[in-house]
């Protein structure tokens, strides 16, 4: 019975957040550019005109061409191209993805480590509780962009480097809002009877607990993913993000910035506007979330 | 209240030490600082010569025990590149960032303020909803690539404002300072609005809150019964209430707009500790990067401090639920 209802509870925070959304023609907007971009992300690199990454297509003679400049071939750039003359559009698909890759990993990491700790520390209570809300309070009184990049600068580039600073600086978000949550629903009643009817913890923990502590996750999630895209964004601008091989969008964005007092607008403007797009699109949803989700403005309004 | 102080200030302490051995086993342990420092063509001998003369050949406790003690002295080892001590190389940029931060906390404040106000008095309306959007598309602008757009439209497109460097500083009330000559401020434009940009949509927000939040309660009615205008409830009354949390947060946010200037001075070539940090990285000029880790996250701990402090004193149960 009591799995019967945590579970209907989970459906109805999931089903009470579409409906919020959907119900706000602005949210619903951004949900729709989200899935767009996602699906951009995981199927654009067949339908884009090149393979930015194959030297083999690019032509030197291409480089840097305007908007719908045409190239050596007579293929048309309708987003120009960059310095090694690849092409800007299929360039930025290729940057969508690994920049949405990076975000969605560290967002969800970030989640699911600190959903641990924090159910963790909410119910060992005493010694680990303060030793993990210690650390907590700690991460969250430094601005994430100076620990990600004293981490870094410490261990150098790499896509698992950054998805690892991402998570360290975001986990402890996850950690405190769980805690917070946990610490409200132990002491109710279907948790007693979980426990009466001899559960192991972890069921209790993860399959009745969890589940009623999903709205503030969800709002936090989101927003969280938008923050680790934005900040491997500006890690990567700043050289100590991702590697060169590895493009994302903020390394594109990186690449236009020595050409910008020349002119050349296009390199940097064109990705940047994406990323805007995907950030804007992520953080609108999550504000949207946060409205439907949050018991203390829902009482209010 | 003493206790209170002394606990916290413990606790700054642990926390600072507890960074100053994260740094130095990832500088130290992770890296080899002798890689660095010994040309390649060094024998054996010469080499392990080197390492004893740097101490690098005890035992990693002792050598954090000496990392420790040369802090304490303020000597933070001496910057491969300009052959300098670090910490002075820090210490001289950091006016340049600091008055970067305070100019860019300054026009947050007086662009955030009114419009978070406005929104706030004006719940879910069209004005209310037009600021509130406008501040997540002030928080999704990438940074970086906001300052960058900042650049081409006003320095390349328009020509109105030079688009990188420090213009020249002039001295007010002892402060040297580029807001002293029109030349300087013109530099400062940019990177300042770059900066507070970043905080403005933080400022509207809690704005907004807080006049929401206090605009029901029964003092604003009883001024309001008091026959007061509605502008001099507002304006002296609600604003006065809403700036203990706004300037708490304000305090803190103070550390993170240092830390953001990274970016900032990074696109705009400005001349402060966040453009030098990359620098050195990019130099691999270790004791520098140290050094600015150490003097950050101390300035860090300390607004962290102080504002609890502060805080604990207007807000007594704070103390009384800590302590």
């Amino acid at each position: 019975m009591a799995a019967f209802s945590s579970a209907s509870d989970a459906d109805g925070v999931l089903a009470r957040a579409a409906a919020g959304v959907l119900r706000s023609p602005k949210a619903t907007v951004a949900a729709v550019a989200c899935v767009l971009l996602l699906v951009t992300a995981v199927v654009g690199p067949s339908l884009v005109p090149q393979d930015p990454y194959d030297l083999n297509v690019l032509d030197i003679m291409d480089a840097k061409l305007p908007p719908g400049g045409e190239g050596m071939d007579g293929t048309v750039f309708r987003l120009g191209t960059d310095g090694q003359g690849r092409d800007m559009l299929s360039a930025m698909v290729y940057g969508l993805r690994t920049s949405l890759f990076v975000g969605v990993l560290a967002g969800v990491v970030a989640l699911v480590v600190g959903t641990v700790l924090g159910l963790v520390a909410a119910f060992a209570g005493g010694r680990i509780d303060s030793v993990i809300m210690r650390i907590v309070d700690l991460m969250l009184g430094l601005p994430t962009l100076l620990v990600a990049l004293m981490l870094l600068a410490l261990l150098g580039q790499g896509v698992w480097k950054v998805v690892l600073a991402l998570v360290l600086v975001q986990w402890a978000m996850f950690a405190r809002a769980v805690r917070g949550a946990a610490l409200v629903e132990k002491n109710k009643d279907y948790v007693e009877a979980a426990r009466m009817l001899g559960f192991s913890r972890p069921r209790i923990l993860f399959g009745h607990l969890l589940p009623n502590c999903l709205s503030p996750l969800i709002v936090i999630g989101t927003l969280q993913v938008a923050n680790a895209i934005s900040a491997e964004a500006t890690l990567s601008f700043l050289g100590i993000g991702l590697p060169i091989t590895q493009p994302s969008l903020g390394l594109l964005i990186a690449n236009g910035y020595t050409v910008l007092l020349s002119g050349q607008y296009w390199i940097s403007v064109y990705p940047g506007l994406l990323l805007l797009l995907v950030v804007f699109s992520i953080n609108i949803v999550g504000d949207r979330l946060r409205e439907v989700l949050n018991p203390r403005l829902a009482e209010r309004s | 209240m003493a206790v209170f102080v002394i606990r916290r200030l413990m606790q700054s302490l642990i926390v600072l030490a507890a960074t100053a051995a994260l740094v130095f086993l990832g500088v130290f342990a992770i890296g080899d600082p002798g890689e660095m420092l010994i040309p390649p063509d060094a024998t054996p001998a010469e080499r392990a010569q080197v390492m004893a003369a740097l101490g690098l050949d005890r035992p990693l406790p002792v050598q954090f025990v000496t990392f420790l003690a040369n802090i304490l002295q303020g000597d933070f080892g001496r910057s491969f590149v300009f052959d300098q001590p670090s910490i002075a190389l820090i210490l001289g940029r950091l006016p340049a960032t600091l008055e970067l931060a305070f100019v860019a906390l300054a026009i947050a404040l007086v662009l955030g303020l009114p419009l978070g106000l406005l929104a706030g008095l004006r719940p879910r309306t069209a004005t209310d909803e037009a600021i509130m959007t406008g501040s997540i598309l002030g928080f999704s602008l990438p940074n970086f690539w906001q300052g960058m757009m900042l650049i081409m439209i006003f320095a390349v497109w328009l020509g109105w404002l030079p688009s990188t460097g420090r213009g020249p500083r002039g001295t007010i009330l002892g402060i040297e300072t580029s807001l002293a000559s029109w030349e300087g401020i013109r530099h400062l434009i940019l990177p300042a609005t770059n900066l507070a940009l970043f905080k403005l949509a933080l400022v509207i927000r809690l704005t907004r809150t807080g006049v929401r939040e206090t605009m029901p309660l029964d003092f604003v009615k009883f001024a309001r019964a008091k026959g007061l205008t509605e502008r001099r409830i507002v304006l002296v009354h609600v604003m006065k209430t809403i700036m203990i949390p706004l300037v708490t947060v304000i305090g803190m946010e103070l550390g993170s707009l240092i830390a953001f200037a990274v970016v900032t001075e990074t696109i705009f070539a400005w001349p402060g500790i966040g453009k030098l940090l990359i620098d050195s990285i990019m130099r691999l000029d270790r004791p520098v990067v140290v050094a600015y880790l150490l003097v950050v996250v101390a300035m860090f701990i300390t607004l962290n401090f102080l504002v609890d402090v502060l805080y604990s004193i207007l807000d007594p149960r704070i103390r009384l639920g800590r302590a």
